[in-house]
Order: structure tokens, then C-alpha cells, then sequence
């Protein structure tokens, strides 16, 4: 879990069955591990109304186990661009009952809080757990252009390519940790590059 | 001392009987200034001067949030209650100068939400006039179902038709029309909010039936003004400044510690706000907890009391006041 360092910074938990009508599981890598856990935890029936969405890796690890808990519907879309039109028009169509499990990299759980806060859930009534990589999803403060899988401090702004310090401070509404010019000073002062969110 | 609340001088402007159980008082500035912005669901504390003895009842602003010329309450007669309805009903005329508490909303809309569901008992329509006439006026989505006992105790059940049309939907049970609450609470759209403000046995009804069929809390508003239960009148001590005090059948804690010129903070007085809570320091007997406020382990803990609403039974109770 990761230390909370300003107030902006998402905490996760670690996911747990909610009483409900419907269980939306959005899921990718490693989230599919904190998906089996909870099914430990869940009370009989309770995948009988549930709809996994997993985004696998290329390897398609952890289908066959997702598979073993007979969801209502398990749907394995490429990549989370490709699945949000269909996941705004499922919650756009949601009744009050459904509820949200969100679990695998931050950058995923984030952008799919985001289409979750547009459709009128509040972020607190979400449930989540981060697995696996804790690469970033960044925002340049500057450019407003979005770098995804961000592993270094600093790290290059893959728009505009200035060198960015990578807060903590995080937006919700952008579902992106907030990126600042490391030298805007001095553009000739390049400090170390270390290795930050493997 | 009411924390953080000024208090305003205001006059009567106008009472008008609603039905057999129900009458509307109207307040205006004595300095004919508008009154504060307050926002739906807002409450103020009325004072009531009684002869030597003085009331301080919540109750929620039903005028529209838009026109601060005047504020409106209706209050409901209780004949078995402990007095400040049955004041207002008989002492209170147009023209009676009075004291009211600036408005303090503990019942606010969630203007995040897609929709606002609502659901009335009785008396409690009074915050949904309110917050009907905010959402109306900036086009919200909302919808109100509201029980009442026979039509003619539908108060204000005509306006709100008149006002809103299919938006209101009522409920007589003197016609044994009841809400069919799993199926309203389960065609509700994604990012609806509920509110509830009734009769106790109405919220605790909906507040359940919602938490089963999986709406969050954070989705789930409710309102219940408890009124003080009158009870055995009971001996207190006072440590921090250094007061035994009886607090008499009709009075409660809070009234009582009062009474003995000990300030404590408070906003509600309905065991709602958490305001006014206590820390006990030592107790011989029983608690009678009527708060909202504390948790069931706070209760059980007898470490703490809302003297707005609680009593106690038993030897001794010492109290850090």
C-alpha cells in the first residue's frame, strides 16, 4: 500500500464484496489476483450478478482463474481506450444497486474512477485495490498533455519535453499525478533520472 | 452559546393555520434588512420565551432558498409533547418580537448528484419545500414521495402538485397507499441521492432497505429532529465548573446545564449536529441515549452524552462541564 503524502495522493484498499444488485469488477494485470481473493470472502451466488471487465497482458495470464468464477460476464476488451465507450454507456444505463470494483494499476483504476465520477458516483463509494506496476499516469502542468506508464523521477514530457518532477499530487478529474518542470531555472541542470514507480 | 451562530432579531410577520395539526409562522428582520442566504434543508433554532421558562426548538426553513425577505417554519401541534409546539400554537401572534438562531444546514442537497430522490413523512415535507424550490429553480432533476395520514393532513401536498406536478407523488394511508420502496429504491439511474425525513421508524425503514439493495451511505440523507423525552428528573455534577444541577422532568440536560449559566456549544438541538457532546466522567446507573450522533459503541461505552436529547436514571453522573 502506498504512504500517503499529501491529501490529493488516492489510497487504496483492498477489495471487499458490498451488499448490491450488480457487481462491475474493471480489472487489468495484477487486479485480477485481488479479484480472486475477495471471491473468498463472497457470499455464495455472488458472481451470479457480477460482469468482470480484465484488460489481460499479452500472455493472457490470469483469464483461466477469472474464468473459474462463472461471472455473469466476463468481457476481455485490448486496452482501456478501446473499453470506455462501452464502459460510459453501461453506467450511463446503471441503476442505483450497481457497484464498482476497481483493481490492477493506478493508471487504470484512476481513468476508470474518472468515467465512474461522470456518471454521478462519488470516488467514496468505489471500491479498490492497487496490484502490480506502480508506473503513473502524468499531466505537464505546462503543455497539459498526458504521458502514460511513467516510471522515473524525473521523467520527459512525451508532448512537449520538458523534464517534469512527478508530484504526488494527484486529480481525479484528469485521473493523472500532476507534473512540474524540474529546471525551469536552468534548463542546462539535468539531475539524476532514478528508477521511481517500477 | 450557540456556536458559531449569531443570533436574529426578528419579528412575527404572520401565522397562518395550515390544518387541524399544523400552522405556519413567518419571520422578517426587526430592521427590515433581508436575512441571512440559507440553502434547502437548513434549519433555525427558535427561541421561546415562556414566562421564566425558555424553549429552543429546531425547525426547518421551508420558504424558497431564493427569497430571504422572510423565513417560514410550519410546526405541528404535539399535545403530549413537552410545550414548544402548543407555545407557538397559542402564544404566537403577528407582531411577537422573537429570537432565532442564524440557519445551519445539517440535511444539504449533494448538487454532485444525477438525481435527488425524496422521501417525506408527515412534518417532514418541510426541508423538501425548501429544497424543491432550489432544485426548480436551477432545473434540477428531482422527485418527491410523500406519505401523509388523510389528505386534508397532506399539508401542503397541494402546492407541491401545483408547484411540480408528476414530480410529487403522494400517499394516503388512511387509503392504505403505501410506497413500494424496493422497486423505487431499484429503478433509481446511476448517481441518484437519497433523502429521507420522517417519523424515526420511516428513516430507519428506508435507510436499511437502501443500504441492502446497495446504495452507499454517502448516497443516503436523512433528517430526524428528536425532541427531548421528558423523563425522571435526575441529579448532575458539574466538574469543570464545579455545579450539582437537577434536571427537572420536563427539562432536558442541556436546558438544565443552561439553566445554571454554563455555556455549552450547540447547533441542533435535536441530536444531530454533535455539537453539544459530552464527556462523562463517572456514572452509577443507566443511560437513556436518544442521539443520531453517537456511535452505538460510544453508547454503549457510557463515556459519552448529547445532553440535547439523553437522560440518565441511576445515583450519580458527572459530567466534564
Amino acid at each position: 500500500m502506498t504512504a500517503k503524502t499529501i491529501i490529493s495522493r488516492p489510497i487504496y484498499g483492498t477489495l471487499s464484496p458490498q451488499p448490491g444488485k450488480h457487481h462491475l469488477f474493471i480489472a487489468d494485470a495484477e487486479g485480477a489476483l485481488a479479484i480472486t481473493d475477495m471471491a473468498g470472502k463472497a457470499p455464495p451466488g455472488f458472481f451470479d450478478g457480477a460482469e468482470i471487465v480484465f484488460i489481460p497482458d499479452p500472455e493472457g495470464k490470469h483469464i483461466s482463474a477469472l474464468e473459474a468464477l462463472e461471472p455473469a460476464q466476463l468481457h476481455l476488451p485490448p486496452s482501456f481506450a478501446s473499453l470506455l465507450p462501452r464502459l460510459r454507456q453501461t453506467l450511463t444505463n446503471a441503476h442505483m444497486g450497481l457497484r464498482l470494483y476497481l483493481a490492477g494499476t493506478e493508471g487504470l483504476i484512476g481513468q476508470a474512477m474518472q468515467a465512474a465520477l461522470e456518471a454521478g458516483v462519488d470516488h467514496t463509494s468505489i471500491e479498490t485495490e492497487h496490484r502490480g506496476s506502480l508506473a503513473r499516469r502524468m499531466q505537464c502542468v505546462h503543455c497539459k498533455g498526458i504521458t502514460e506508464n511513467v516510471t522515473t523521477q524525473p521523467a520527459a514530457c512525451s508532448h512537449c519535453g520538458l523534464l517534469l518532477l512527478v508530484r504526488d499530487h494527484y486529480s481525479r478529474r484528469l485521473a493523472a499525478f500532476q507534473g512540474v518542470c524540474i529546471n525551469a531555472e536552468d534548463r542546462s541542470e539535468i539531475p539524476p533520472m532514478e528508477e521511481a514507480f517500477p | 452559546m450557540s456556536t458559531g451562530t449569531t443570533k436574529l432579531d426578528v419579528v412575527v410577520s404572520d401565522v397562518v393555520p395550515v390544518n387541524d395539526l399544523v400552522t405556519r409562522f413567518h419571520f422578517r428582520r426587526r430592521d427590515g434588512e433581508l436575512l441571512p442566504t440559507f440553502s434547502g434543508g437548513a434549519h433555525v433554532v427558535v427561541e421561546m420565551r415562556d414566562g421564566d421558562r425558555t424553549r429552543l426548538n429546531p425547525y426547518s426553513l421551508m420558504g424558497s432558498p431564493l427569497d430571504t425577505r422572510e423565513y417560514t417554519i410550519s410546526i405541528r401541534r404535539d399535545d403530549v409533547g413537552r410545550g414548544g409546539s402548543l407555545f407557538m400554537h397559542r402564544q404566537v401572534k403577528p407582531g411577537l418580537e422573537m429570537v432565532i438562531s442564524y440557519p445551519v444546514n445539517l440535511f444539504s442537497l449533494d448538487l454532485r448528484a444525477r438525481k435527488h430522490l425524496m422521501l417525506a413523512g408527515g412534518i417532514g415535507i418541510t426541508p423538501f419545500m425548501a429544497q424543491t424550490a432550489q432544485l426548480a429553480g436551477a432545473g434540477g432533476n428531482f422527485e418527491l414521495h410523500y406519505t401523509c395520514r388523510t389528505a386534508s393532513l397532506g399539508t401542503y401536498a397541494d402546492v407541491l402538485r401545483e408547484r411540480h406536478g408528476n414530480r410529487v407523488r403522494l400517499y394516503h394511508d388512511d387509503r392504505e397507499e403505501r410506497i413500494d420502496l424496493e422497486r423505487l429504491l431499484s429503478s433509481q439511474p446511476l448517481g441518484t441521492h437519497l433523502y429521507v425525513c420522517g417519523p424515526a421508524g420511516m428513516i430507519n425503514w428506508v435507510r436499511a432497505r437502501a443500504a441492502s439493495l446497495g446504495w452507499p451511505p454517502e448516497t443516503v440523507h436523512f433528517e430526524h429532529f428528536a425532541a427531548p423525552q421528558p423523563g425522571a428528573p435526575f441529579d448532575v455534577e458539574l466538574a469543570v465548573s464545579g455545579k450539582t444541577i437537577r434536571v427537572g422532568e420536563q427539562q432536558s440536560l442541556l436546558e438544565a446545564i443552561e439553566a445554571a449559566g454554563v455555556d455549552p456549544p450547540y447547533l441542533c438541538r435535536g441530536g444531530v449536529c454533535g455539537q453539544c457532546e459530552t464527556n462523562v466522567i463517572s456514572s452509577d446507573g443507566k443511560f437513556i441515549h436518544n442521539d443520531h450522533w453517537l456511535s452505538e459503541e460510544d453508547h454503549r461505552s457510557g463515556c459519552k452524552i448529547m445532553p440535547c436529547v439523553s437522560r440518565f436514571e441511576g445515583k450519580s453522573l458527572v459530567l466534564e462541564r
